[in-house]
């Protein structure tokens, strides 16, 4: 009887109710993208494989490491497999068509790195064209390249124009991965530079360390930089998680602020359907005096207001996941240059149908507490 | 027309409502000159750094003093243009420095960050005239000091005055604080550059600093800088340059917080038609009493926007003011361009406040329009009987 007249309470005033659903329906949408934007700074986090070591320079990732260093880190126990990678850093036709690329070992780097899927015939244009570059599905997708295209960047860290043949498009192993880079040959970097600067000939971003037994990630890691120690280039050894970490620490300022902001919207939320409640208790005052003349109990009376509230934040709560998946699909490829992986974590629809059962029972406490304390008398002299 | 204490009135008499909706307001007012302060604040970081008749010179296409590279021929040829304006001491003011980022620890969370570390000539700080030193000492030439600024002095470790840091295979003994006066050399750390190069072993320059005697001669460089095929070099007046490097992370703040801000104000705009809607029906009977009076639909409707209007402007107002204290919140995050630690302030400016305002106010007359609409329709009759 009781769930009855919930819901026949909750839209007796429809107007009301509908524009209360959509208002909570909004702002939740709003409180789910940021949450998924902020998720989606921490994908390469989430992507990182347990057996893998990155060895960078000591200084700053910016620094680079000589070649020579590979025959060295192998020789190191517990080491399963060595390969290498360098940042490009190049513009394709103007400095906002921004993507990741690097230059990486042929062969090998994909053996370290198996989550991107290349096909052998791939593989053996790439290992057979030093101009070649495999793009992921996105990236092709954004730029239009299809395989057989020629592709110019303009160089920012190695000066020129440098041509490239696309062989190839990748998919990720799962949609976690990353399907918005470009890997391109590091030989290519390196003969052109033997030409035009032969002091900036074999020289390495990066070293991705696979480890025989992951258990080990903190010996190794150690091991590795006391080899380096005091040489001309120090390195500093980390598991591939707190590499990842490391860039998502950096923006950590701009985290804080929109997860705080994302809290501001649940704050808002709660006025909203505060201010509702409020309201509808002020009509029905005399209601529930009558209500209570007749031998209801202040439990059902609570159950009544709470239970309105409750319906009302659910339905927009679950209405704003709904929009929420919408717009997600539709940001997804505006997005996918800074965001490759965009998508809601789970803990987003749990987080969102535990807080509208929260903020029903928080903004239904006023009216509640205020129809429970009601005299009858009173309550029944009430005119609106 | 209905006198405007009648609105007044009737906003102070729903105390509870209308608290809510004004404060429902403010929230959203809030983040939205937020938003529009970091962008501002992160832009106006980056512009203040730098003077007028400053020019900055990059290699060609590097966009950024992190992926240049000058060699110590080029920097030689430019160093001899006779654009350059002299010294107190007839030297020419002209600079060749060395850009590169250093991981360090933070002190707080020990977290590390990209930091700039800037290998500078004894002309560099003459150059620019709003650099000063606020504790201790300028660096030795010669010698493993440094000069750390401000924001990043109490942000990482071992950057105080007398502290010492290592990188570069070296420790580096901080002798001083300088104060750059909110730019972006705040977020920096000076040391001579001959030691530097040595430590880092780069034998190359990132950027070279020229003052001209003239603004107007920038044409002049320029023209003599591409038409010298052994340079390959591009020059930009400093504060052009410095305002370049703030696009990518402004773009993102705005992007991101505009939109969310516009889907938030829906929230907003709801609440007030609820407030509003609500108001309509509460006083059904008195808009009848009103018409009957003689006072037009019309009056009725600027009646109702007018309360609307003011719930609204009362939201923007307390959420401004909550905004400004953002002023003395000082943020520091990844430049997105130069992959580098920044540190800015919220910044609120005469556009932001204008901005907050008619956002307020846009607020207010969405929500209020249509109830004020259905107000102005009520017939005589029908809302005088109403109970």
């Amino acid at each position: 009887m009781l769930m009855n007249l919930i819901y026949r309470n909750s839209f007796r005033h429809k107007l009301r109710t509908i524009l209360t659903v959509v208002g909570l329906a909004v702002a939740v949408m709003a409180f789910g993208l940021i949450r998924t934007v902020v998720d989606a700074w921490h994908a390469g986090v989430e992507a990182a494989a347990p057996d893998r070591l990155i060895t960078r320079s000591s200084i700053s990732i910016t620094f680079t490491l000589p070649l020579s260093y590979k025959e060295q880190i192998e020789k190191i126990d517990g080491i399963k497999a060595v390969t290498y990678a360098n940042w490009f850093g190049g513009t394709y036709v103007d400095a906002s068509n921004f993507f990741a690329q690097f230059a990486v070992e042929k062969g090998n780097y994909f053996k370290v790195f198996p989550e991107f899927i290349i096909s052998p015939e791939v593989m053996d244009a790439f290992n057979s064209n030093i101009k070649a570059v495999i793009v992921g599905q996105k990236l092709a997708d954004r730029f239009g390249w299809k395989v057989g295209d020629r592709v110019t960047l303009i160089g920012t860290i190695f000066p020129g124009n440098w041509d490239f043949d696309v062989v190839g498009i990748y998919k990720g192993k799962d949609q976690t991965i990353d399907e918005s880079t470009w890997f391109m040959r590091w030989e290519y970097i390196d003969e052109t530079m033997k030409e035009q600067m032969p002091g900036r000939a074999g020289e390495v971003g990066w070293y991705g360390l696979q480890l025989a037994d992951p258990s080990k990630a903190a010996e190794v890691s150690a091991a590795v930089d006391a080899r380096f120690k005091n040489s001309s280039a120090e390195t500093l050894t980390e598991t591939e998680k707190a590499f990842q970490m490391s860039f998502v620490a950096m923006s950590g300022a701009i985290l804080v602020l929109l997860t705080v902001m994302s809290w501001l919207i649940i704050g808002v939320i709660l006025m909203v359907l505060v201010n509702t409640m409020a309201m509808t208790a002020r009509e029905r005052t005399s209601e529930y005096a009558f209500m209570k003349s007749m031998g209801f109990q202040g439990y059902h009376l609570w159950g009544m207001i709470t239970g309105e509230a409750i319906v009302i934040s659910l339905t927009g709560g679950l209405l704003g996941l709904a929009l929420l998946a919408a717009i997600v699909n539709v940001l997804k490829a505006g997005l996918s240059a800074w965001f490759p992986v965009f998508k809601i974590q789970p803990l987003t629809w749990i987080l969102v149908v535990a807080l509208a059962i929260i903020i029903g029972l928080i903004a239904s406490a006023f009216p509640v507490i205020k129809a429970m304390r009601m005299r009858i008398v009173d309550g029944l002299r009430v005119v609106d | 027309m209905i006198p405007a204490s009648y609105t007044f009135r009737n906003v102070t008499k729903h105390k509870v409502t209308s608290t809510l909706t004004i404060f429902g307001v403010g929230l959203v007012v809030f983040v939205f000159t937020a938003v529009l302060m970091l962008a501002h604040g992160l832009f106006a970081t980056l512009v203040a750094t730098g003077s007028d008749d400053n020019v900055v010179i990059i290699r060609k296409a590097s966009q950024s003093e992190v992926t240049s590279i000058i060699m110590r021929e080029q920097a030689d040829i430019v160093s001899t243009f006779p654009e350059i304006k002299l010294g107190q001491d007839n030297k020419p003011l002209f600079t060749n420095e060395l850009y590169v980022l250093i991981s360090l620890v933070k002190r707080d969370d020990d977290g590390s960050s990209n930091v700039t570390v800037r290998g500078v000539t004894e002309k560099s700080m003459e150059m620019r005239p709003d650099i000063k030193i606020l504790e201790g000492r300028m660096y030795q030439p010669g010698t493993a000091e440094i000069i750390a600024g401000k924001s990043i002095s109490n942000r990482f470790k071992g950057c105080k005055v007398g502290e010492q840091v290592r990188f570069g295979s070296r420790d580096w003994t901080v002798v001083g604080v300088f104060d750059a006066a909110g730019s972006a050399f705040d977020s920096e750390i000076w040391g001579d550059i001959e030691q530097m190069m040595d430590a880092f072993r780069r034998p190359v320059y990132s950027s070279l600093t020229m003052k001209l005697n003239d603004p107007a001669s920038l044409a002049a460089v320029t023209s003599r800088i591409e038409g010298d095929l052994r340079l390959q070099l591009e020059a930009k007046p400093e504060k052009e340059y410095y305002a370049a490097q703030s696009t990518a992370t402004t773009q993102f703040i705005m992007i991101v917080g505009v939109a969310i801000c516009i889907i938030f104000s829906f929230g907003a705009i709801v609440g007030a038609m609820i407030t509003m809607y609500a108001a309509v029906a509460n006083r059904t009977k008195e808009i009848g009493t009103l018409r009957s009076l003689g006072f037009s639909r019309l009056a009725i409707l600027r009646t109702f926007l007018f309360e609307s209007f003011v719930i609204s402007l009362a939201g923007g107002i307390i959420g401004l003011a909550g905004a400004s204290f953002l002023r003395f919140v000082e943020v520091s995050t990844v430049n997105f361009n130069t992959f580098s630690e920044l540190a800015f302030n919220f910044r609120l400016n005469g556009p932001t406040i204008i901005s907050a305002i008619v956002f307020a106010v846009v607020m207010g007359f969405l929500g209020g329009f249509l109830p004020a609409v259905r107000a102005s329709r009520l017939k005589i009759v029908d809302s005088l009987r109403a109970t």
